[in-house]
């Protein structure tokens, strides 16, 4: 028996005992309840345990492999698209939820059924086993794992045994004098109670994280919003481009307050050749404003802000060119900030622009922001430093229905173009339209103007409560202080009998019994026993040694 | 100034790798003087004292536990084991040395950049081999580890070699997600249960090897013979991935408290954290197997065994074939 974080043998038994042969030669007839305590006594086995938790290692892998809707929508999208003819299996066997799959679910909470049905016996057995004295001293001591033998001429057998409790005790043993059948005085010790009090700990607190994330979801809320520079937003459930609330949140919980994008800051390398362009520090310098009192700070991706119960995160950063499209007879049909999602490091960019109104048809516009112009070989454009050095936007235009009359949900960061004609841009006889800031381009077939104004960083928020954090911080903290007391703290017995020898003189023995591994074992048994071998000193006739 | 200590700090890299690979072929020359020395039989074998647990010498160092499980009797007779004693000998000589080259060239590596030398997968594999190695020195001043050396500097100098041809980029300052007092210790503590499960990795594969009755040529059958006992292997892979699992456990919490900084969930079954939980999970498997009837020994070596080959796919594939959060190895 190695660890004790499960025994299949009772924890009081000795760890060379041998279970009576399990195929009895008739086996009984088991009643429903009993196959009921079979079943149960089968799945909290260690065996059981022990496969569950390799099933639910080997569960988590395709979790890794396929894009999970939870950390990577956006892969799920692209997995879809290219993986049609998977569609059915990977409906069926929820492969995009795989952690809250039927199938995982079930790994999970049979294992941890299992461990219920293993801990709670077990903790009823480590409480007798606090409160018992040790075990009397086993006849034969030198059968045990760690066993040594000397001879005491001069000194009396209880002065040892007095000795060896005192030493024992010093060192935090549980003692118990014991008086055998065949009247041989011995001190039993035992140590280490905390290694199957840690270990239990250790099972216990992982429930409480389980049962503390699982619970507590309900209480958690997450809300995500883009905010151009100079622009405010006022926390309410619809003012968050997307929201996602546990069940037992309700509107009137949403904290209030306003928060107002002043500036975001960038600065980037410029002092190392070999990362020129990489940015140093993102800081969104933001003004909150809660029950009327307004505060300056400034958020970073590290640091979060705290603001009335919640915490607002950096996830992201871009550019939101200004745009104003203008009809024929110069009117302003369209003017905002339209945020366009980085491609890559130097922050090519891609936005889409919807003109539902105003024009003489619908007009949507698939955009490219390069904030420093650089002209691949082939003549394509492409962004050489993600700083606005002198950037320009290009534009493939489309008409026709853009849709957004039918009453279906679309997102603003993605156009449709199936159902479009493409007017402007490759594959068209029209160039794409090529924007610099101040200049107004017109639009195909006379449809109008569109100019591109100043160019505001955005920043992509996120504002989340999450009152599991500092329970589920404490469960895995515990965990972790029992698993390296059920590791590392000896459990250990050890037992001294003196004998009176054949001569006259005192016979000592000193043996030791570990629960799981003990490499100080036989060395404790060494040093206790030398310890209480008085030192020979046989011209003086006295000893300093405290053993007389 | 980042430049010249950079260039100084791959120097002492590239020296380190040829004295590891000297070092490699002292340890294996010792193994292959045991395997063609006919092992000591039991009787005369040397017993160590218990005790004697902080002589540098690898081969002179006694483990209280196992006193007499090396064979290998350089100690007590010098020149009566062909030569194997000496092999050892020169083989940690160069370990040492070897380290000491290697250490620098990490300090100066995070001189060069102003930060901690563990940022990147370069930067990564670079200090995860000082603490293989590191660990490796420590456990020798306690157990005779002689055998494992060629084991150990082989895949040292396979990872060091690999990290600086294929991992290797110029310093580049931290980018803004990694500039947090969470990069030094959790990575440092990932690095560092990476080393001991690396190490209890070798330890289980040896283990395999003695626990194998037939089948092997004569000369393995020899080494095999020469080897510490079952037992003992099995119970020093043990204790290796006890303290691994700690670290391990300490690395995902620390995660998990940095992901709540950052991204604002402690938990979201990213790539990263996938497998952090998968290995974590495949080790206290591991633990619970070396405590069941009929997958203590051998099956439990063999989860050993494919938890870090889980902890290499960690570090080498999803790290830079694997989209995610943690898209930090700089390539």
């Amino acid at each position: 028996m190695r660890v004790s974080i499960r025994s299949e043998q009772a924890p009081q038994l000795p760890a060379d005992h041998v279970d009576r042969p399990v195929d009895e030669p008739t086996n009984p007839r088991l009643s429903v309840s009993g196959w009921a305590r079979w079943a149960w006594r089968q799945l909290t086995s260690m065996r059981t345990a022990l496969v569950l938790l390799l099933l639910l290692a080997v569960a988590a892998i395709p979790g890794s492999l396929i894009p999970q809707r939870s950390s990577d929508p956006n892969g799920v999208i692209q997995f879809d698209k290219t993986n049609p003819g998977w569609m059915w299996a990977v409906d069926l066997l929820q492969l995009h939820d795989v952690f809250g799959s039927v199938w995982f679910s079930a790994i999970y909470l049979l294992l941890f059924a299992s461990l219920i049905g293993c801990v709670i016996p077990r903790i009823r057995h480590h409480l007798t086993a606090l409160l018992a004295p040790p075990p009397a001293t086993p006849r034969n001591l030198s059968r045990l794992p760690a066993h040594t033998r000397r001879v005491l001429p001069d000194t009396p057998p209880g002065a040892v045994l007095d000795a060896a409790e005192k030493a024992l005790r010093r060192q935090r043993y549980r003692t118990r004098r014991v008086r055998g059948d065949d009247g041989r005085d011995s001190v039993a010790a035992e140590r280490g109670y905390l290694r199957e009090t840690g270990n239990l700990l250790f099972h216990v607190a992982l429930l409480a994280v389980l049962v503390v994330v699982g619970v507590g979801g309900g209480f958690r809320f997450t809300g995500q919003r883009v905010l151009v520079e100079g622009q405010t937003f006022a926390s309410t459930r619809i003012a968050y481009d997307s929201f996602t609330a546990g069940r037992f949140i309700t509107d009137t919980q949403i904290p209030t307050f306003s928060l107002t994008l002043d500036r975001f800051r960038v600065d980037y390398v410029l002092d190392n050749v070999n990362a020129l362009g990489m940015p140093k520090t993102f800081d969104a310098q933001v003004t909150t404003t809660t029950g009327g009192t307004r505060q300056a700070s400034s958020i970073r991706v590290n640091e979060p802000l705290s603001v009335a119960g919640t915490d607002i995160y950096l996830l992201g950063n871009g550019y939101a060119p200004t745009l104003t499209v203008r009809n024929p007879a110069g009117k302003i049909v369209f003017r905002d900030t339209v945020p366009f999602l980085p491609q890559d490091a130097n922050l090519t960019s891609l936005g889409i622009v919807k003109v539902p109104d105003g024009l003489a048809e619908q007009v949507g516009l698939v955009g490219m922001l390069y904030p420093t112009r650089a002209t691949t070989a082939s003549g394509a454009f492409a962004s050489s430093y993600p700083d606005l050095l002198d950037p320009v936007v290009t534009f493939n235009v489309y008409v026709g229905d853009l849709g957004l009359n039918t009453g279906v949900p679309v997102s603003v960061y993605a156009l449709d173009t199936s159902t479009l004609t493409q007017i402007a841009g490759r594959g068209t006889p029209t160039p794409a339209l090529q924007l610099v800031p101040g200049t107004p381009v017109p639009l195909p077939d006379g449809l109008g103007t569109i100019e591109l104004g100043p160019i505001p960083r955005f920043a992509s928020l996120e504002i989340a409560a999450d009152p599991t954090q500092t329970p589920t911080l404490i469960a895995a903290v515990a965990a972790m202080a029992g698993l390296a007391l059920s590791l590392f703290v000896p459990r250990r017995r050890l037992w001294v009998r003196t004998t009176t020898g054949r001569d006259g003189g005192t016979v000592l023995e000193v043996a030791g019994l570990a629960r799981g591994d003990d490499p100080r074992l036989q060395p404790t048994v060494d040093t206790l026993a030398t310890r209480l071998t008085p030192t020979p000193t046989p011209l003086r006739g006295g000893s300093d040694d405290p053993v007389p | 100034m980042t430049p010249f200590l950079d260039a100084l700090s791959l120097l002492l890299v590239y020296s380190t790798i040829a004295i590891y690979a000297a070092a490699f072929v002292a340890y294996t020359l010792h193994l292959a003087r045991r395997a063609s020395t006919p092992a000591v039989p039991v009787t005369a074998r040397v017993p160590a004292t218990a005790g004697a647990t902080s002589t540098t010498d690898p081969d002179l160092a006694g483990t209280p536990t196992a006193p007499d499980t090396d064979t290998a009797p350089a100690a007590a007779a010098p020149g009566a084991d062909g030569g194997a004693g000496k092999a050892a000998r020169v083989g940690f000589a160069l370990t040492v040395l070897g380290w000491v080259f290697h250490l620098a060239g990490v300090v100066l590596r995070g001189v060069a950049a102003d930060r901690v030398p563990w940022a990147n997968m370069f930067e990564f594999s670079l200090t995860g081999t000082a603490l293989i190695i590191a660990t490796f020195l420590a456990v020798s001043l306690r157990v005779r580890l002689a055998y494992l050396g060629s084991a150990v500097l082989g895949l040292t100098v396979l990872l060091l070699g690999v990290a600086t041809v294929s991992f290797y980029v110029p310093v580049v300052p931290l980018m803004p997600a990694l500039q947090s007092g969470w990069l030094v210790i959790h990575v440092l503590v990932a690095l560092l249960a990476t080393a001991f499960f690396g190490l209890a990795f070798l330890v289980s594969l040896t283990y395999l090897l003695t626990t194998r009755r037939r089948g092997l040529p004569s000369r393995l059958t020899r080494l095999r013979d020469s080897l510490p006992g079952p037992e003992d292997l099995d119970r020093l892979a043990y204790r290796l991935t006890i303290v691994g699992f700690i670290l391990w456990t300490f690395t995902l919490i620390a995660g998990a408290i940095w992901a709540g900084r950052a991204w604002g969930r402690f938990w979201g079954w990213d790539v990263k954290e996938v497998w952090t939980f998968i290995i974590w999970v495949l080790y206290a498997g591991y633990l619970h197997a070396t405590a069941t009837r009929g997958w203590a020994g051998t099956r439990a070596a063999w989860l050993c065994i494919v938890g870090f080959a889980a902890v290499l796919f960690n570090f080498g594939v999803v790290n830079v074939f694997f989209t995610g959060l943690h898209s930090y190895s700089g390539l």
